[in-house]
């Protein structure tokens, strides 16, 4: 049961990271680009974004029900990043409706968005920095270590801050997609095609700086990478899909475009996942929490099953008619 | 500030700002969705742009509403990792349907707001009656995971550790019904109210009849809602005086236990002496509040050991506030009510138009003093009677400054939503001036 609970939690995760990271994406590559180009970012992601973001509340209610101590355990360590990633969700957000939403008039316009790109990249750094946290496994559950070693070292290091920067990358590449495939104007699907094209050569250059740094902090990523299976699978069917992904990017091929990117980036936290089973939290102590230890009993994961079973059902559908109404995009109604 | 009580206010300050944008957010929906029904009933277009004028406001408070909430679900754990910890197998059940209703309830929003022109009218109408219904819902099962901290049940606390859990009994406790029906209630009155008032603000500086259509929706919701409190409030005070009647006692600095109690009206407690300073005194009536019979024994604060005491000057005016005001409240729909049945020449008066105008804000402030009884009065317990609020407090140093950080940010936020506001008005304002 708790399985099946975290294969869900796994999923929202997924969506969180590929229809929430295509909109945060969406503020960084506003920020890469300039003029009308950035106008064309926002009003693809305008209709969608609201209910984007609710993958991440289904990831934290997952957590704190089903796996309370992974939960309770992350948010003390990594308190000063999540706090910086709030922020960040905080500011973004509200600038991102205040600016659809205000009257039309410089230079408050111009305030929002720059509120709204710069803490785009902000809050994605930070989240790409706490999951680096979560990978590298120097976090600390002996409180008395003193506030350097059990609140800042295990977030605070080159690993945790190139994941970051990789997490920027990859937000603003499948921002890029996004876009690509939704516009029509057929000269800026050149520019987008052109900008989605660097930002995967820096991302590919990113991937490999993020294991570099992992093997001079001492982590074993790499070879705990090419040890399990599942993970080398992934890698090399990521591997493979990008010259696919490259045809269909240069001849436009907008559904496929998405599909290979979203494929591509299942196949990344799937191999991710697959190193760190079933360790939910590496300490440095070498008492990891595992999903034996942090799994909820047994009726609360029954009851948390069928609640995110019959929310499945309900969200799926709904979603699916969210997107196929707005799937051209067009000029929001003031 | 010491590091429990930053972290306090910091729940304080999150909660206090979320409430408002959360009220806004399920209970607007329902105004935008009488507006358009109205409109494809009627054809006026007034009713057209109403609709449109508050579905902007609806898209502002929900999007604040939406990320403060996020920020919530990750406070509960950075601030009281302990209490989230042992309680988040119990009590989430609630939150795990919430999280499907305020999904429901984001996707319904996206389709209202962008699909004015991509769907069929009346489909479009629906998505906005699903927008206040999951919305509604997701206001009940919040409460209901509160509910759980005021009236902990469905498990066996055994040395520190719960046993024996069942999520569903934990979401349906003893308090959940109480204080789920006296929040939304609590959540139309505020909300009506509000609207109603910053219309009739408008409204006497020109007679348009968008805000006269806009008062009288608002209103019917509001006065509704306004009638209905005082006996919702009375089932939630017999709630508390059975489940936590330390709770009730600092409500009314009810020191002594004794029968016959005086319902305590104003006044200052002092605590130190165990008395109400120049308070009117009602008696029997305490003891017909919380117990249904003025001859009925209500418990004192004497029965409880001094530490285990909300503090009670706080609980006490907050609680007196929330009551006068909702009082207030009643009075303006009883005179909406008879107003609309007798004395429709009333509703042009400058006096019932600034009564509206007194009472915009009215409704927030009781909702706010209302949780203020709810939470504080709970103290010093995060679980009731089984775990302290300061033993979950986080380990991590320095929490002042996450509060002050956090305050200002929210200090910041409300401060740009009312100027964004306000702008969005004066254009409304201008343009029907323009059309004449």
């Amino acid at each position: 049961m708790a399985e099946a609970n975290l294969i869900i939690l796994v999923i929202c995760l997924l969506l969180y990271v590929i229809l929430g990271g295509a909109d945060f994406g969406g503020g960084i590559l506003e920020l890469l680009s300039r003029g009308k180009a950035s106008k064309i970012v926002s009003r693809a992601i305008a209709p969608v974004w609201e209910a984007n973001h609710v993958w991440l509340i289904l990831v934290v209610v997952i957590l704190f029900v089903g796996f309370p101590s992974v939960y309770s355990t992350i948010l003390t360590a990594l308190h000063i990043p999540v706090l910086l990633v709030l922020i960040g969700i905080i500011m973004r957000g509200s600038a991102f409706t205040f600016r659809q939403y205000d009257i039309e008039e410089e230079p408050t316009k111009a305030i929002y968005s720059a509120i709204f790109r710069f803490s785009s990249v902000f809050t994605t750094f930070f989240l790409g920095v706490t999951v680096g946290g979560l990978i590298l496994g120097e976090i600390s559950m002996n409180y008395q270590l003193g506030f350097y070693a059990v609140y800042i070292h295990p977030w605070l290091n080159w690993f945790s801050v190139s994941m970051g920067l990789f997490v920027v990358l990859l937000f603003a590449f499948l921002a890029g997609i996004f876009t690509v495939s939704e516009i029509e104007d057929k000269d800026y699907i050149i520019y987008f095609t052109r900008m989605t094209k660097r930002l995967l050569i820096a991302l590919v250059v990113m991937g490999s700086i993020v294991f570099a740094t992992a093997k001079l902090a001492g982590h074993s990523l790499l070879k705990d990478f090419i040890n399990s299976s599942i993970s080398v699978t992934c890698i090399v069917l990521a591997t493979l899909a990008l010259p696919a992904f490259w045809y269909f990017l240069n001849k436009n091929k907008g559904n496929w475009l998405r599909l290979t990117a979203g494929f591509q980036t299942i196949l990344l936290v799937t191999g991710w996942f697959a190193i760190q089973f079933p360790v939910l939290v590496k300490t440095n102590s070498g008492h990891d929490i595992t999903i034996q230890a942090a799994k909820a009993p047994h009726q609360t994961q029954f009851y948390l099953l069928i609640a995110l079973v019959v929310g499945v059902l309900i969200i799926f559908p709904a979603m699916g008619y969210l997107y196929k109404t707005f799937k051209f995009s067009e000029e929001p109604e003031s | 500030m010491d590091e429990f009580m930053a972290a306090r206010m910091q729940m304080a300050v999150s909660l206090g700002f979320h409430i408002v944008f959360a009220c806004i957010g399920m209970v607007m929906p329902w105004f935008m969705f009488v507006a358009e029904w109205k409109w494809l009933r009627t054809k006026n277009p007034v009713y057209l742009d109403l609709a449109k004028a508050w579905a902007k406001g609806v898209a502002i408070f929900f999007a604040v509403g939406a990320v403060s909430g996020t920020v919530l679900s990750f406070e509960l754990g950075m601030l009281w990792p302990t209490f989230m910890e042992h309680a988040g197998p119990i009590f989430g059940m609630p939150f795990s349907w919430e999280g499907t209703a305020f999904f429901v309830e984001a996707i319904a929003l996206g389709l209202f707001l962008y699909g004015w022109k991509r769907l069929n009218k009346w489909v479009h109408l629906y998505t906005g009656m699903v927008v206040g219904i999951s919305g509604v819902l997701s206001g009940i099962f919040v409460v209901s995971a509160n509910a759980w901290m005021n009236a902990p049940s469905g498990f066996d606390w055994v040395n520190g550790q719960a046993i024996n859990i069942d999520p569903v009994k934990a979401m349906f406790n003893k308090a959940w019904f109480s204080q789920a029906h006296h929040m939304t209630i609590a959540a139309f009155s505020a909300t009506g109210f509000a609207v109603a008032g910053v219309h009739a603000v408008l409204y006497m500086k020109n007679k348009l009849e968008i805000h006269a259509k806009a008062i009288t929706i608002a209103l019917a919701f509001a006065s509704v809602a306004a009638i209905l409190q005082p006996l919702s409030g009375d089932l939630a005070a017999k709630n508390v005086a059975e489940l936590q009647p330390a709770k009730l006692a600092a409500f009314e600095s009810h020191f002594e236990t004794q029968e016959k109690a005086p319902l305590i009206i104003g006044g200052i407690p002092d605590v130190e002496n165990r008395e109400v300073k120049y308070a009117i005194k009602l008696p029997g009536f305490l003891s017909f509040l919380a117990h249904g019979d003025f001859n009925a024994e209500v418990k004192g604060l004497e029965e409880f050991p001094e530490e285990e005491w909300p503090p009670i000057p706080i609980t006490h005016y907050s609680f007196q506030l929330m009551v006068g005001i909702g009082m207030f409240l009643m009075l303006i729909a009883a005179l909406f009510f008879a107003g609309t049945y007798k004395w429709k020449h009333w509703f042009e008066q400058k006096w019932w138009l600034r009564m509206l105008a007194i009472a915009t804000p009215l409704g927030f402030i009781a909702v706010e003093a209302g949780w203020i009884v709810t939470e504080v009065g709970r103290q010093p317990w995060i679980i009731y009677g089984i775990m302290k609020t300061k033993d979950s407090l986080t380990p991590m140093p320095g929490i002042q400054y996450t509060f002050y950080t956090i305050t200002a940010v929210y200090a910041i936020l409300t401060f740009v939503v009312i100027w964004l506001l306000s702008r969005q008005i004066k254009l409304l304002q201008s343009k029907y001036l323009q059309n004449g």
